[in-house]
C-alpha cells in the first residue's frame, strides 16, 4: 500500500492542477512533494534493514504473458526513494524566484516525473521498469524543449533519441531474459537464477551497459550531456543530475551484477577502465569551462565515472560507496545547480569571468556554496568523502593503477571546484554583481536542509548505510556465486 | 456471414438513399448502419465458426476472421464519424462516397474470412476497386487524378501477379483449398516443385504489393498524398489492416509448412521495409507523404509477425494494427482540420498549434509518441510484443534493425510535436475542431491509453 501511494500519489494529486491557477501551481506542487517526503520517511523508519523486498504488491496484470504488476523495496531502492522524494521539493522550491509560463503544466510535468522516478525505484519485474524508465523521459523531454534555453530544440531532441537508442537494446535484453526464463517471468526474483552461456552474457552485458552508459553518461557515450544540462531549466538540470543519472547506476546494480557473472567477468574491466577515463575526461575539461553549468556537467560526468568504477568492482566496499555516493552526488550536484541558479537570477549571466566578489555581499549564500562545494570535493566530513573513499578503496583492491588514475579525479576536482569558487564569490565585483539581493526565504531554507544533510552523511553515514548494507551484500552473493 | 450480407445491404441501402431527401441524414443513417452491424457481429462471437465452412468450403468465419472484421468495422466507424470532412474536398456526393467505404469493408471483410484462393481474389478486387474511386474523387485535383491512375494500373498489375501465382498454385497441388494446399505441400514432391516456388512467390509480391512493403511501395506516397485525407486515413488503417490479415491468413493455413523458402525473401522485405520507410519519412516535408513513408514502416513492423507464423502472431498483429490504426485516425483527423484551414500540406500547418487547441495538440502527441513506440501507450505495447515474437524465432538481427528503426522514426515524429508545441504559428487565426472529430480524438486517445495499460483485453481476445 504505501508503495502505490508513494508511486502514484504525485501523478494523481496533480490532478488539483487541473483546478488551479498557475499562480497557485507551485504551493500546490510543494504541497505534494512534501507529503510524498512524509510518507517516504515513514516507510523509511518502517523498512526492517534485512535484504527482503518489503512493502510489495504483486498482482496480475497481463495474463496472457504472464506479467504481473509488482512493486516494492529492498534496501538499495530505498534509499533512492529517499533522495527522489527528499531532492523533488527542493527542486521545486528552486523554481519559486521565477515565474515560469504556464506554471501549472511545468510543475505538473515535474510531479510526472517524479513518479516515473518512483516507479523505476520500485519496480520488481523488468516489464514495469522498463514501462517507468520511458515514462521518466517524456516529462524531462518537454520541461527542456518548452522552457530551455535557445538551443534546446536540436539539443533535446537529440539527448531523446540518444538515450531511446540505449533503452531500446535494453529492451531487448529485457525480452530474450523473460523468453530464456522457465516459467516465462519478467521478476527480478527469478531473472537472477536463469543459467546463460558466456557469450549470451557478454551480448546482454553490452545491451545493457549500452542503455545505462548513455544514461549515466559514461565516456564516450556522454555527448548528449553538457548540451542538455546547460539548455535545460534549472529545475530540469536538478531532475536529470540530481536523480536521473542514478536511474543508470541503479540499472546496473539491479541488472548487470547479478544477472550476468561471467559477462561481468569478460566485461566489467573495459566498462571500469571507460569509467576511469570518464573520470579525467570530465575532470580537465571541467578545468577549462567558463559557463557555470557546463562546468557542474562535466563534473558530473567526472562523478559518475568513479561511481560508475566503483559498482563494477564487485566488491563491497565498492558497492557500498557507490550507493552513499549516489546520494551525496545527488544531493552536491542539486545544491551546486541551486547556487547557479541563484547567481544566474540576481546577476543575469552565468559565466566565470563577469562574476566575483559575491561572498562580500551574500555571506550566508557563500557558507553554503562552501559546504555543497566541499560536498563535491569530498572533504572529509561531508558526504562526499565517505563515498569516495569506499569507492576508492575498492578500486584499489581490484587495480591500483586504476585507483591512482581515478584519485586523480578527486583532484582535479579540488583544482576546478577551488578555483569557480575563488573566482566567484572573492575578488572584485565587476559592474554585474554590484546589487545582489539577500536570500529569500524558500532558498535559505532549501540551501540549509541541503547543506545539513551533506553534513549529516558526512559525519553519520550509518543512518543510511545500514538501511542498503543487506541488500547490498545479498547482491553481491548472487553476483559471486 | 451476416455481417457481410448487412453490410453489403447497408451499403445498397446507403446507395439508394442518395436519391431521396432523405439523404442530409445519410451520416447518422450510415453510423447507426454500422454499429448494428458491429453489435450483431459482436454477438455472434459466442457462436464461433457460425455453421462451420461456408459456400463449399470457400470461407470459414473462425475466431481470425471475427477479431479482424470486428477490428475493421471499428475502425471503419471512428473514419465515417468524420465523414462531413468530404464537403469541400470532393464534389461527388456524401453518399456515394459512404457506398464505396462499405462495399470495400464488405471486400477487406471477404479478405479475412477466406478458405479458398478465389475468395482472397475477390475480397482483395472488392477492396480495391472501391478504393481506386475514392482515391479519385478529387475529380478537380491533377494529384488525386494521378493517385487513382497509379493506384489502379499499378494494383491491376499487382492483380494479375496474383492470379498468375493462384494459378501456378493451382497447377502444382491441384486445389484452391487452403486447407488442401497444405496437406499436399506435405508432400516433398509438390513442396519443392518450381511451380509450387514460382506460384508462392508471385503472391507474396501480390499481397507485399497491397500492404505497401519494399520494393513494392513505390506507389503508396503518391497516392497517400493525392487521395482526400480522409480515404488516406482510411487507407493508412482498414486497408491496411485487412491486407495483413489475408497475408497472415494465406500463409499460417496454406503455406506454413514451407517456411525456408519464402522465408528469407521474407526477412529481406521486411528488413528493407523497416529500414526504407523510415530513413525516407526523414526527408519529408509534407505530412502526407511523411505519414505515407511511416505506414510503411510501421508495415516493416508487422511483416515480423509474419515471419512469426503462429497462434501468438495473431494476438501481435491485431494488436499492433489497433494501436497503429488508432494512433494514425487520430493523427489524420486533427490534420483534415489544419489542412482545410492552411490549404498547406506542409508540417508547417502544426506551427503553434499547442497554443490555440491543447487539447487536440495533446492528443497528437499522444498519438506520435505511440507510434514511436513509447511506453505507457498502446504503440509501444504492440512493438514489444512484436519483438518479443521475432526474438522467439531468434531473428536477432531483425529485431536491432527495428530498434534502429525505432530510433530513426522518433526523429520525424517528434518534427510534429516541436513544430505543435516550439514554434509560432503562421497566423492568428483559431482553429475550430467541430464535434465529431472532437469525438474522435477522444476515443482514439483513451483506448491507446486504455489499451497500453491493459494490454490483456485485446491479447485475451485471441486466448
Amino acid at each position: 500500500m504505501i508503495t502505490i501511494f508513494i508511486l502514484f500519489f504525485p501523478l494523481l494529486a496533480s490532478i488539483l492542477f487541473l483546478f488551479s491557477g498557475n499562480e497557485n501551481a507551485k504551493k500546490i506542487a510543494l504541497g505534494i512533494s512534501f507529503i510524498e517526503l512524509a510518507v517516504t520517511i515513514f516507510a523509511a523508519i518502517e523498512f526492517i534493514p534485512d535484504s527482503n523486498v518489503q512493502f510489495s504488491l504483486h498482482v496480475d496484470w497481463i495474463r496472457t504473458l504472464g506479467i504481473s504488476f509488482h512493486v516494492g523495496m529492498d534496501g538499495i531502492s530505498l534509499l533512492m526513494v529517499l533522495l527522489t522524494s527528499f531532492l523533488v521539493p527542493i527542486i521545486i522550491l528552486s523554481s519559486f524566484s521565477k515565474e515560469y509560463t504556464n506554471a501549472k503544466s511545468f510543475y505538473f510535468l515535474i510531479l510526472l516525473m517524479e513518479c516515473g522516478l518512483q516507479g523505476v525505484f520500485l519496480s520488481q519485474n523488468t516489464f514495469l521498469f522498463y514501462i517507468f524508465w520511458e515514462v521518466a523521459l517524456i516529462p524531462i523531454y518537454f520541461i527542456a524543449a518548452l522552457w530551455g534555453g535557445d538551443k534546446r530544440i536540436q539539443v533535446t531532441l537529440k539527448f531523446f533519441i540518444y538515450t531511446i537508442l540505449g533503452s531500446l537494446f535494453m529492451l531487448i535484453a529485457f525480452i530474450y531474459l523473460y523468453l530464456q526464463s522457465p516459467t516465462l517471468t519478467m521478476d527480478f526474483q527469478s531473472l537472477y537464477h536463469i543459467e546463460l552461456s558466456r557469450s549470451t552474457q557478454g551480448i546482454l552485458f553490452w545491451a545493457f551497459f549500452l542503455a545505462f552508459a548513455i544514461k549515466m553518461p559514461i565516456f564516450p557515450f556522454h555527448t548528449w550531456q553538457p548540451d542538455t544540462y546547460a539548455e535545460a531549466p534549472t529545475p530540469g538540470s536538478m531532475l536529470l543530475s540530481g536523480i536521473m543519472l542514478k536511474m543508470g547506476v541503479y540499472g546496473v546494480i539491479r541488472f548487470i551484477l547479478p544477472m550476468l557473472p561471467l559477462g561481468m567477468e569478460d566485461w566489467g574491466n573495459t566498462a571500469i577502465v571507460l569509467s576511469v577515463i570518464g573520470i579525467v575526461y570530465g575532470s580537465l575539461i571541467a578545468m577549462v569551462q567558463n559557463d557555470l553549468k557546463r562546468l557542474i556537467a562535466y563534473s558530473s560526468i567526472a562523478h559518475v565515472g568513479l561511481i560508475s568504477a566503483g559498482i563494477f568492482t564487485l566488491n563491497a566496499q565498492g558497492l557500498t560507496g557507490g550507493i552513499i555516493q549516489m546520494l551525496s552526488h545527488g544531493l552536491c550536484v542539486v545544491g551546486l545547480f541551486f547556487v547557479v541558479d541563484l547567481i544566474k537570477k540576481r546577476t543575469g549571466t552565468r559565466i566565470i569571468t563577469e562574476l566575483g566578489g559575491i561572498a562580500e555581499k551574500s555571506p550566508a549564500l557563500a557558507i553554503y556554496f562552501m559546504i555543497i562545494m566541499l560536498g563535491s570535493i569530498a572533504l572529509p566530513l561531508t558526504s562526499g568523502f565517505i563515498g569516495e573513499y569506499l569507492m576508492l578503496t575498492g578500486l584499489y583492491e581490484y587495480n591500483p593503477y586504476l585507483a591512482g588514475i581515478a584519485g586523480l579525479g578527486i583532484i582535479f576536482g579540488a583544482v576546478y571546484m577551488l578555483n569557480m569558487y575563488k573566482r566567484t564569490m572573492y575578488g572584485l565585483s565587476p559592474l554585474q554583481s554590484s546589487e545582489f539581493k539577500s536570500l529569500s526565504m524558500a532558498e535559505n531554507t532549501a540551501l540549509f536542509v541541503l547543506s545539513a544533510c551533506i553534513l549529516w552523511i558526512g559525519i553519520y553515514p550509518e543512518t543510511f548505510l545500514h538501511l542498503a548494507r543487506p541488500a547490498a551484500n545479498h547482491l553481491l552473493e548472487i553476483a559471486k556465486h | 456471414m451476416t455481417t457481410i450480407v448487412l453490410l453489403s445491404l447497408l451499403g445498397l441501402i446507403t446507395l439508394i438513399t442518395g436519391l431521396f431527401t432523405v439523404k442530409k441524414y445519410i451520416l447518422p443513417i450510415v453510423v447507426s448502419g454500422l454499429l448494428v452491424v458491429f453489435a450483431i457481429h459482436t454477438s455472434s462471437i459466442s457462436i464461433i465458426n457460425e455453421n462451420g465452412p461456408m459456400f463449399n468450403n470457400m470461407m470459414k468465419f473462425d475466431q481470425f476472421s471475427i477479431l479482424f472484421s470486428g477490428l475493421i468495422l471499428l475502425l471503419t466507424l471512428l473514419i465515417v464519424f468524420q465523414a462531413q470532412k468530404f464537403e469541400g474536398e470532393t464534389d461527388i456526393p456524401l453518399p456515394e462516397l459512404l457506398t464505396l467505404f462499405l462495399f470495400a469493408i464488405t471486400g477487406a471483410l471477404i479478405m479475412v474470412s477466406y478458405t479458398h484462393l478465389v475468395m482472397l481474389f475477390l475480397g482483395i478486387e472488392t477492396l480495391s476497386i472501391c478504393l481506386y474511386v475514392l482515391a479519385g474523387s478529387r475529380r478537380s485535383e491533377l494529384s488525386s487524378n494521378e493517385a487513382a491512375m497509379k493506384y489502379f494500373l499499378m494494383g491491376a498489375f499487382a492483380s494479375g501477379f496474383l492470379l498468375f501465382g493462384i494459378t501456378l498454385i493451382y497447377g502444382a497441388t491441384g486445389s484452391f483449398h487452403l486447407a488442401m494446399i497444405s496437406a499436399q505441400i506435405q508432400n516433398p514432391a509438390i513442396a519443392n516443385s518450381p511451380m509450387l516456388i514460382a506460384g508462392i512467390l508471385m503472391v507474396l509480391i501480390a499481397l507485399a504489393f497491397k500492404v505497401g512493403a519494399v520494393p513494392f511501395h513505390f506507389w503508396t506516397p503518391d497516392v497517400y498524398e493525392g487521395s482526400p485525407t480522409l480515404v488516406t486515413s482510411f487507407m493508412a488503417t482498414v486497408v491496411k489492416t485487412a491486407g495483413f490479415a489475408a497475408f497472415f491468413r494465406l500463409f499460417f493455413l496454406a503455406f506454413s509448412h514451407t517456411p525456408p523458402m519464402w522465408n528469407q525473401t521474407l526477412w529481406v522485405i521486411c528488413a528493407l521495409t523497416m529500414t526504407l520507410g523510415n530513413i525516407t519519412a526523414i526527408y519529408q516535408n509534407q505530412v502526407k507523404r511523411m505519414m505515407a513513408y511511416s505506414s510503411i514502416a510501421h508495415t516493416g513492423y508487422m511483416l515480423m509477425a509474419i515471419l512469426a507464423l503462429n497462434q501468438a502472431a495473431v494476438s501481435g498483429i491485431l494488436f499492433y494494427a489497433t494501436a497503429y490504426a488508432l494512433a494514425t485516425i487520430a493523427l489524420f483527423a486533427v490534420f483534415i482540420t489544419l489542412q482545410k484551414n492552411y490549404k498547406l500540406d506542409s508540417i508547417e500547418s502544426f506551427n503553434g498549434f499547442a497554443k490555440k487547441n491543447p487539447f487536440a495538440a495533446f492528443v497528437v502527441a499522444a498519438s506520435l509518441c505511440s507510434l514511436a513506440g513509447i511506453p505507457p501507450l498502446a504503440g509501444f505495447f504492440g512493438k514489444f510484443y512484436i519483438f518479443s515474437l521475432a526474438l522467439k524465432q531468434q531473428n536477432f538481427w531483425l529485431v536491432i534493425i527495428a530498434i534502429i528503426n525505432s530510433c530513426i522514426s522518433v526523429y520525424y515524429y517528434f518534427r510534429i510535436i516541436v513544430a505543435m508545441y516550439m514554434k509560432k504559428a503562421m497566423d492568428e487565426q483559431a482553429i475550430e475542431i467541430d464535434r465529431m472529430s472532437y469525438l474522435v480524438l477522444i476515443i482514439c486517445m483513451l483506448a491507446s491509453l486504455v489499451l497500453g495499460l491493459f494490454p490483456d483485453l485485446i491479447l485475451s481476445l485471441n486466448a
